[in-house]
């Protein structure tokens, strides 16, 4: 047998992968686990009937609504943002990029609490917001708001990169043939970034659908009216309904490992039109 | 009359480049960053500079938010290390060890990016609570995790799991296998050769990877409450104080600690960067 | 016609051009010649209207087009690297300028096919309409960019670097084809390059242009037989560059005597390397040292020694090298054909 001076004992490959494995293990597998066991703790009948009631609904219908707000404003956010960057020279692009990403190193809870000294009642804008009788804070605007902050880098990070990458030169040759700028973006640039902005957006809803502590800050936790579902979790968890929590926390985490294999596709299958950005 | 006019408007409208749309796109791109991100965050800065010195003073003196603060950076510094470490055994078995359903597991490694935090609190409780999976067999032990300062830190490690494997993993590719073998032809054993060839190669990727898996976990919040306990002065994190000041209407209070938690974070990611560049410099690029 | 008046063109502190003049007439094919940074390939982005210049005119058939846009100046532009539309393929990308047309400018769906096909097999990609760009080889791809740019009809043709990315086999094929097909089809056209056996071998008429600025129009034999610059000299091709001094209309360079029409003063004399000629070794001759003998093929390179040490190289035929028995350290005569003598710094 021939010893390659850079392959690693057999012991030591395997002793070392077992330890990474167990790692995840442990880290990974067993807490997913344990959200589908404890949602099945009282069977298919239980599971459903924990995920029947109205709150639960509302919840999954804010949810909804929350993220089919945000995650369009972020695509075109994203959009707008990318092309303005990768498309033209300016000064102070890098700080406009950094700034970009600032809500990426903002602790959830202080993204919550700025809005909150912003519209609340004793915020900069809360006392014209009482007396027009319009409501930022404890309400679904508030919590748009806290999740367009949260998800704001999502889809701009993913698309600047790849925009420069592809640089320049498409486009000039589209107008150069004839094409209007509108007509330039929709049949020349959009599709070039199309699985990349796939790949920005799944990742943003994810995110906006999961956001838990920006979101409870602001949102006054009213059930039925201003609980989205991973506050429904925290209620019913806190409330000692344990089969009712880990049963809408699986949906969270169906969700999740339904953007996880979608991710991985789109990593496999177009590579090379997507900018390895980690996450 | 307006034939001539027309390719004058033209002239004085044309900018350095001639694709189109960069006021509109950069209009856009200022005016959703100001109204979403830097209006906020100003406000914020605008309440904290507000506050008196005697404020500052009575939120210092807290002994419960002065451990809070401990709690949160010496966990988050605490997990961070754990995951460089574990990160890069986990990227270095991705990269270097092919075996079966490999591709699986490096998709599972985002796991903690997808999976809401609040699903993630509430498992890990699961699982370490007295009567949890784990719990159950740590207790006899005499090792309490969940309600612990122990517990946070293992909610912070979860959360930052994937930073450190993704930074390093591209590195790790790149590292030519040819300076492995001129390492070993000049007599390096592999455990030499990793330490002194290896490693200094990925380091600048390991810092990244540490540094972000500490911010992350400084300001984590979803995932760790609930196995935290949150016993005030021991298992009591910033941000869940920040929440607790917010509910009893002490805007003073929670802007204090937020701007507290901002400045050491930008501070310590400020560290980390120069110690980036400093490293640069001395490799000469 | 194109018409270009004193164009200027700074990108910050750096003059890409700097008050550039050029005519290019109906039909002919153009080169602009010049290192990286000339400002060659902003001219050329400048007459397809991506780059706006500072100041000065352009007209294109006699109109001012200055600030007309890229859409409306129907120009042909040929990128360095293509630029086709990845995600379109062969057939799409062609079909793309007549596509984007506007209501009653678009040609119907069956015409633009017929187009198509018509375009494709004039640049012989016939059968590979249904392929993607990454599926072609470079000089296919070449020759998607040059069929997607004649689509639009256009009234001039411009290509930057169009033969810069490719094998040398490929890129000599290339050349010729596009001679061909410019006599056939009497376009304007106007190409940027950096290689100047591409531009002599290709152009009808060579542009040298150097740091923004033109420094000779002519057609290749006027540029490299009297280079006006020494710039141009460098630029093209071999070329000895020997000190010298000027006085009454003659310089003398080494031990010979050379007319020069210039003033007075030191100065450089430039000589080609098949104009110094080698002879069997006379009194009534400068001297020289053969110090090293290459045979490069059909030519034989012979670097020459002068007594106060000028060295110079000759190209000579191998058969006159026979003839001599040219080799290492024999003495020979030398005599200058020509030469051409810039006085000043140089």
């Amino acid at each position: 047998m021939t010893k390659s001076a850079t392959r690693d004992p057999l012991i030591v490959r395997w002793g070392l992968t077992l330890l990474a494995l167990a790692f995840l293990a442990l880290f990974l597998v067993l807490p997913l686990a344990a959200v589908l066991v404890e949602a099945f703790a009282r069977g298919w009948d239980g599971y459903v009937r924990a995920l029947g009631g109205d709150d639960g609904f509302a919840a999954i219908r804010l949810t909804l609504l929350v993220a089919a707000i945000a995650v369009p404003f972020n695509i075109v956010f994203g959009l707008c943002a990318s092309w303005a960057i990768a498309k033209f020279d300016f000064r102070g692009k890098s700080l406009l990029v950094s700034l970009i990403e600032l809500p990426f190193s903002v602790s959830p809870v202080i993204s919550g609490l700025v809005y909150v000294l912003l519209f609340g009642l004793q915020g900069w804008l809360g006392p014209w917001l009482a007396e027009h009788d319009l409501r930022v804070i404890f309400a679904v605007p508030g919590i748009v708001l806290a999740t367009v902050f949260v998800t704001f880098p999502f889809v701009a990070r993913e698309l600047i990169p790849l925009m420069e990458e592809q640089g320049r030169e498409e486009e000039e040759a589209a107008l150069t043939l004839g094409a209007s700028g509108l007509a330039t973006f929709w049949l020349v640039t959009l599709p070039n970034v199309r699985w990349g902005l796939l790949y920005g957006v799944l990742l943003c809803n994810a995110r906006a659908m999961g956001e838990f502590g920006a979101v409870s800050v602001v949102s006054g936790h009213i059930r039925g009216l201003t609980n989205t579902m991973p506050l429904h979790v925290e209620i019913l968890y806190n409330e000692y309904d344990f089969v009712g929590a880990f049963a809408v926390a699986s949906l969270l985490a169906i969700l999740a490992l339904v953007t996880l294999a979608a991710k991985t596709a789109l990593e496999w299958w177009h590579r090379d039109e997507l900018v390895a950005t980690g996450h | 009359m307006a034939a001539i006019a027309l390719p004058l408007s033209r002239r004085t409208r044309a900018s350095a480049s001639v694709i189109p749309g960069f006021g509109l796109t950069l209009g856009f791109t200022l005016f959703g960053l100001g109204l979403i991100v830097l209006l906020p965050l100003a406000a914020l800065l605008l309440k904290a500079a507000g506050t008196t010195w005697e404020q500052w003073g009575a939120i210092l003196g807290d002994s419960r938010v002065r451990s809070a603060l401990w709690l949160s950076f010496g966990g988050a510094l605490a997990a961070a290390s754990i995951n460089t470490v574990f990160g890069l055994l986990v990227a270095w078995v991705l990269v270097r060890y092919p075996f079966p359903g490999r591709k699986l597991v490096d998709a599972f490694v985002d796991l903690p990016f997808a999976l809401p935090t609040a699903v993630a609190g509430i498992a890990l409780t699961a699982l370490y609570a007295p009567n949890g999976w784990l719990g159950r067999v740590l207790e006899p032990l005499g090792i309490k995790v969940a309600f612990t300062p122990l517990g946070v830190v293992v909610a912070m490690v979860f959360i930052g799991l994937p930073f450190v494997v993704r930074t390093v993993e591209p590195v790790l590719q790149d590292v030519d296998l040819e300076l492995e073998e001129a390492a070993a032809s000049l007599g390096a054993g592999r455990l030499q050769t990793f330490a002194r060839v290896i490693l200094p190669a990925i380091a600048p990727s390991l810092l990244t990877g540490f540094s972000l898996a500490l911010a992350r976990a400084v300001g984590e919040y979803g995932s760790v409450i609930f196995i935290a306990g949150n016993l005030p002065g021991v298992s009591e994190i910033a941000p869940l104080l920040i929440v607790t000041r917010l509910e009893q209407y002490d805007y003073v209070g929670a802007t204090a600690i937020a701007a507290i938690m901002l400045t050491i974070s930008f501070i310590l990611l400020l560290a980390v960067n120069l110690l980036q560049k400093w490293r640069r410099a001395r490799m000469g690029g | 016609m194109i018409e270009v008046e004193a164009v200027s063109k700074h990108f910050g502190d750096f003059a890409a051009l700097d008050r550039v003049s050029l005519r290019v007439s109906q039909g002919k094919l153009v080169a602009l010649l010049g290192p990286s940074g000339s400002g060659k390939t902003t001219l050329l982005r400048i007459l397809a209207g991506l780059e706006q210049p500072d100041s000065g005119r352009i007209r294109l058939g006699g109109v001012d087009a200055t600030g007309l846009g890229t859409r409306d100046r129907r120009v042909g532009f040929v990128f360095q690297h293509y630029a086709l539309f990845r995600h379109m393929s062969v057939a799409e990308n062609v079909a793309f300028g007549l596509k984007v047309r506007k209501g009653a400018d678009r040609p119907p769906k069956t015409e633009i096919a017929r187009r198509v096909e018509e375009l494709l097999s004039l640049v012989q990609l016939g059968g590979l309409a249904g392929r993607y760009p990454s599926q072609l080889s470079g000089g296919q791809r070449q020759r998607v960019a040059l069929a997607r740019a004649l689509a639009v009809e256009p009234r001039l043709l411009l290509l930057d670097e169009p033969f810069g990315a490719l094998d040398a086999q490929v890129r000599k094929d290339l050349r010729r084809w596009l001679r061909n097909l410019h006599d056939e089809m009497g376009l304007t056209g106007v190409f940027v390059t950096h290689d100047q056996e591409e531009a002599m071998e290709v152009a009808d008429e060579v542009v040298v242009m150097n740091k923004g600025r033109i420094e000779q129009i002519g057609t290749p034999a006027d540029i490299y037989d009297s280079p006006a610059s020494p710039f141009v000299y460098r630029f093209l091709g071999n070329v000895n560059t020997v000190p010298c001094s000027v006085s009454g209309g003659t310089a003398r360079v080494g031990g010979l005597h050379v007319g020069a029409s210039s003033m007075d003063g030191g100065g450089t004399a430039f000589v080609r390397p098949h104009d110094v000629e080698i002879l069997e070794l006379s009194p009534d001759l400068p001297q020289a040292t053969i110090r090293q003998v290459m045979v490069l093929g059909p030519l034989v390179r012979v670097e020459l020694a002068l007594p106060d040490g000028t060295v110079l190289e000759s190209e000579v035929t191998r058969e006159h090298k026979e003839n001599l028995a040219l080799r290492r350290g024999q003495e020979v005569s030398v005599f200058l054909r020509k030469a051409k003598v810039f006085v000043g710094e140089v």
